[in-house]
């Protein structure tokens, strides 16, 4: 029965014919992930789950059927990134420093979810504060790739990703600041939404890069993703960089997708040499499976690409340092026993704030170098400067092409600490995922295939702002039996 | 005279008395009548304004119109674009580990404050900007540890920055006297010194008469009245003319001033200055304002204080120092207007208020229960000029109709403060004074008619303040003559 089951929309169904109860369906999820190995949750919530499953059983009871207007997430068991805020629950952000710390209030995507009627089985793993795409910058261990236990699951959302891949919750929350919802989602063989900036509200997701942050989605199918984006997103008075319009309204048409006049855009300055051999084979192969359904292929030039990673990561790194500022173990951070006997504030400080992983450490030195009076100009307001070239090197292709298709990342998910000691090359390989995010656009990463050795490969599709329907209805389009 | 010159430039901070906190909706001040002191420690917070991680700032529409008002009434331009920054640095009682304030661009650009010295001559000094953040915490230090009071985290301030371009102590105080005076009559901000809700930070260096560069600036921050703003600024002057006299140079620096020494200290040295490492607030957008709501703003500004103490002078005749203090607070303005409407003489009745009325005032520091009403100042000023008290008495009045709300008529009666106006008593305590002062009367009596003002103040002092001090003197000149 599960295995035959790829929607909620399905799950509902079983639900409404009994032949699934929301206690057992919750039950299952639980014991899954007790029992595994994968380190993809740092917290669970076994009894609040049960309970709001039992609450979820009981609406279902009263109703009849599954009240999907209202409750369209109800009894749907799902993980959340540990940076989003749930009140009164731990939420460690992969840190030290928040190991303790509980928040007094949820995030706004928490509330609606649980308005929804979703049951939270707990908090997922990531790198330290959303930093890295591997999921080893974790305070608590890095997260094992579900299939292949001597890789990644990729980062930052490695948690959420693989919980979802390996049936550890239907569906999950991440973060993508740079590609943190993407890149996991295509290591692990799922689906990775990035919405667009500001389609989620970000009120309660501990802020990494404020300008660049998204809440994301990691799922099984399009039809889930449009779900739970139709519950999340919708202007919030908590966060006011949040799109002041109405939740997203998915696709109930069923109007079949014409392929034919979609133009797909690829970039001229990405060449097959730059590229794991395996994904750019299996690139190749859906431009090729696209074309083939109708659609177009337009070659455009990014005269700024190369410059992305460089921008991307001086704007995150300067943010990031502002961000980071508040745990200085007065109000939040962990006060380490030796800061107590400090001296001075000075030592204080220093005491408490040694307690950040090296990456993280490595990026507050590095985004408060950028801010620094006298680099200010040449770092970060440069930086700020060529990612307005970047965002308009989009909106010029938009004439041209419908939606960009991209790899994820340069290769599959690699081998557990194999690039710890570079953390460069770890930041190049996020240049294909990072130009969305500055220029805010959605992005959505769909696994196309897998290497010989059964790795999921994933590429990327980007639309311009506002577009996720676009995005999603090809996901779904690519679903259908027309299109195999 | 010096051979240097003092260049002076104030950097206001007025808390505005909007409703909330600048970006949550905790209460931005105790309610009426309570004092902040009175409002329990870390009371008046939430997640946003303790800076729980993943809140984020929304920004209060009531803060900027209150900027906006303030920018209008000043003279201001208003940009219609504007952008908050995070201007950031570690201190206890920071929560998020930056402020929230304008860095690049503020709300509000150039303006002018016109005012008059105590001497009554006009000045007026170019405003540079007015931008909007939020305040900190408060850290307050118990022996060998600290805590913290986030009450008035995230409360909103606008920070009025001058040009500097003032010269003496004197002039600061009348220009924070005469900004004041604006900003609580607008009604954006409640101007309680005591309470920090207008604090000033001044910037004074020193350079050559003549020369145009500016000298090495010394800042002194956080002075907390305005008699004390004159005295740090007074005595920075001349610290900073004593080391340049002596052929040294002055440090940049930080500066407190203790009043009970009436001394500056050394706070912070240059090289401890932070870096405060200023971008622009990515939790918030850029700050748009409508032409529409500026102009809506600007109609709504009432009579300014400086436009109608110039309607006081050319309306009333009132002198350019009285109407300059009537017009200084809105009490005073209400008590001035409303007596006149219960029949007191304007001229009469503005040296009152500029007197006895204001010193009051300032010497209470609030005009929290007062008891005194316009009824009173009326009744005051008829008495006054029909001669049946006088003018210390007078000023005995106010202070107890100011304690007791009393009727005048009743505190003449009950406190013997008519004005004795019967010769044969002002003449036994004419004839004792004499007594006292042979040697004084028989100067008099060769024509010294200075001595006439003594012989009424003995008589009146032994009057205890109640005797008519005209009839006085006509008895003295009288008495000589005979």
């Amino acid at each position: 029965m599960k295995t035959s089951m790829r929607t909620i929309s399905q799950i509902h169904d079983a639900f409404d014919r009994r032949e699934l109860s929301p206690i057992e369906f919750t039950r299952g999820f639980l014991a899954r992930a007790q029992a595994s190995k994968l380190n993809a949750y740092l917290t669970l919530f076994a009894d609040r789950a049960m309970a709001q499953a039992r609450h979820a059983q009981e609406i279902l009871d009263r109703e009849g059927v599954t009240p999907r207007q209202r409750h369209p997430l109800l009894g749907i068991p799902l993980a959340l990134k540990d940076n989003l805020a749930l009140q009164g629950q731990r939420t460690t952000c992969g840190s030290k420093m928040l190991a303790d710390y509980k928040p007094p209030y949820s995030a706004t995507v928490v509330r609606r979810l649980e308005a929804a009627g979703a049951v939270i089985l707990g908090k997922t793993n990531l790198d330290e504060f959303g930093m890295g795409g591997s999921n080893e910058n974790s305070a608590f261990g890095p997260v094992i790739h579900p299939t292949h236990s001597d890789r990644v699951a990729g980062g930052s959302s490695g948690g959420s990703a693989a919980a979802v891949a390996a049936d550890l919750a239907w569906a999950a929350l991440g973060s993508d600041t740079g590609g943190s919802v993407r890149q996991p989602a295509a290591f692990c063989g799922i689906l990775g939404l990035k919405p667009t900036y500001g389609k989620i509200s970000r009120s309660g997701l501990v802020a990494f890069a404020s300008s660049l942050d998204t809440v994301g989605i990691l799922a099984r199918s399009p039809q889930d993703a449009e779900l739970l984006l139709s519950v999340c997103s919708g202007g919030d008075e908590l966060d006011a960089t949040s799109l002041p319009e109405a939740p997203y309204a998915p696709d109930e048409s069923g109007t079949p997708f014409e392929w034919s006049g979609l133009r797909l855009g690829v970039a001229s300055d990405i060449s097959e040499s730059d590229l794991d051999p395996e994904v750019a084979r299996a690139v190749r192969l859906f431009q090729e499976r696209l074309c083939g359904l109708g659609a177009s292929r337009v070659v455009l030039d990014f005269p700024h690409a190369s410059q992305a990673v460089a921008v991307y990561y001086l704007i995150a790194m300067a943010e990031a340092s502002s961000n980071l500022s508040r745990f200085d173990g007065v109000r939040f951070g962990s006060r380490a026993p030796e800061a107590e006997s400090a001296s001075d504030l000075k030592g204080f400080y220093q005491k408490v704030r040694s307690q950040f992983g090296s990456e993280v450490k490595r990026r507050i030195l590095l985004g408060t170098f950028a801010l620094s009076s006298g680099y200010r100009d040449a770092f970060f307001r440069r930086a700020a400067q060529v990612r307005r070239l970047i965002a308009r090197d989009f909106d010029s292709a938009w004439s041209r092409a419908d939606v960009l298709v991209l790899p994820v990342a340069p290769e599959p998910a690699f081998r557990l600490g194999e690039r710890n000691s570079d953390p460069l090359k770890m930041y190049l390989a996020d240049r294909f995922t990072v130009p969305a995010n500055l220029a805010g656009l959605p992005a959505l990463s769909i696994p196309c295939g897998t290497t010989s050795e059964g790795l999921p490969i994933g590429v990327q599709l980007i639309a311009p702002a506002g577009r996720e329907d676009l995005l999603l209805s090809i996901a779904r389009a690519l679903e259908t039996p027309e299109a195999e | 005279m010096s051979l240097f010159e003092a260049v002076i430039g104030l950097e206001v901070h007025c808390q505005l008395a909007t409703r909330t906190k600048i970006f949550c909706a905790c209460p931005a001040s105790p309610p009426r009548g309570v004092s902040v002191a009175d409002v329990p420690v870390n009371r008046a917070t939430c997640p946003v304004c303790a800076g729980h991680p993943g809140t984020l700032p929304v920004l209060n529409r009531q803060a900027v119109d209150y900027a906006v008002r303030a920018g209008l009434a000043l003279g201001c331009e208003i940009n219609p674009r504007s952008q908050f920054s995070r201007k950031n640095y570690f201190y206890p009682d920071l929560p998020k580990g930056y402020q929230i304030t304008q860095f690049d661009s503020p709300v509000c650009g150039e303006g002018a404050l016109s005012f008059s010295l105590p001497s009554g001559e006009r000045r007026t000094v170019r405003i540079q900007r007015i931008h909007l953040e939020e305040d900190a915490g408060k850290s307050v230090h118990v022996g060998t540890h600290s805590e913290v009071n986030l009450n008035r985290a995230g409360v909103p301030l606008i920070e009025v920055v001058s040009h500097p371009e003032m010269r003496t102590a004197e002039e600061a105080g009348a220009y924070l006297r005469a900004l004041h005076a604006v900003v609580t009559w607008i009604e954006v901000c409640d101007g309680n010194m005591q309470e920090g809700n207008f604090r000033c930070d001044a910037n004074v260096s020193l350079r050559p008469v003549g020369a145009t560069e500016f000298g090495t600036r010394v800042e002194v921050k956080n002075v907390n009245s305005f008699r004390f703003v004159e005295k740090a600024i007074a005595h920075e002057i001349e610290r900073q003319t004593a080391i340049l006299k002596s052929g040294g140079s002055v440090k940049q620096e930080t500066r407190g001033y203790d009043p009970d020494r009436d001394a500056t200290f050394s706070q912070r040295g240059k090289e401890e200055a932070h870096d405060y490492r200023y971008f622009p607030e990515p939790d918030l957008p850029e700050l748009t304002l409508a032409q529409a709501w500026v102009d809506q703003i600007r109609s709504e500004l009432p009579e300014l204080p400086d436009q109608r103490r110039a309607r006081y002078e050319r309306e009333l005749g009132l002198s350019s120092y009285d109407a300059g203090i009537v017009t200084s607070s809105r009490e005073l303005v209400r008590y001035f207007e409303e007596s006149i409407q219960l029949g007191a003489s304007s001229k009469a009745l503005a040296n009152l208020l500029a007197g006895e009325v204001s010193r009051l005032a300032n010497e209470k520091g609030t005009w929290l229960g007062s008891r005194l009403l316009p009824i009173h100042l009326a009744d005051v000023v008829r008495e006054l000029q029909a001669a049946r008290i006088s003018a210390t008495a007078a000023k005995q009045l106010i202070g107890l109709a100011w304690e007791s709300g009393e009727r005048i008529a009743d505190l003449i009666e009950l406190e013997g403060l008519a004005q004795v106006s019967d010769t044969r008593a002002l003449e036994a305590w004419l004839d004792e004074v004499i007594a006292q002062s042979p040697a004084q009367w028989s100067e008099i009596q060769s024509g010294k008619d200075k001595l006439i003002g003594f012989f009424t103040g003995q008589v009146m002092k032994k009057s205890g303040g109640k005797a008519n001090p005209a009839l006085i003197q006509e008895l003295i000149r009288k008495k000589v003559g005979s």
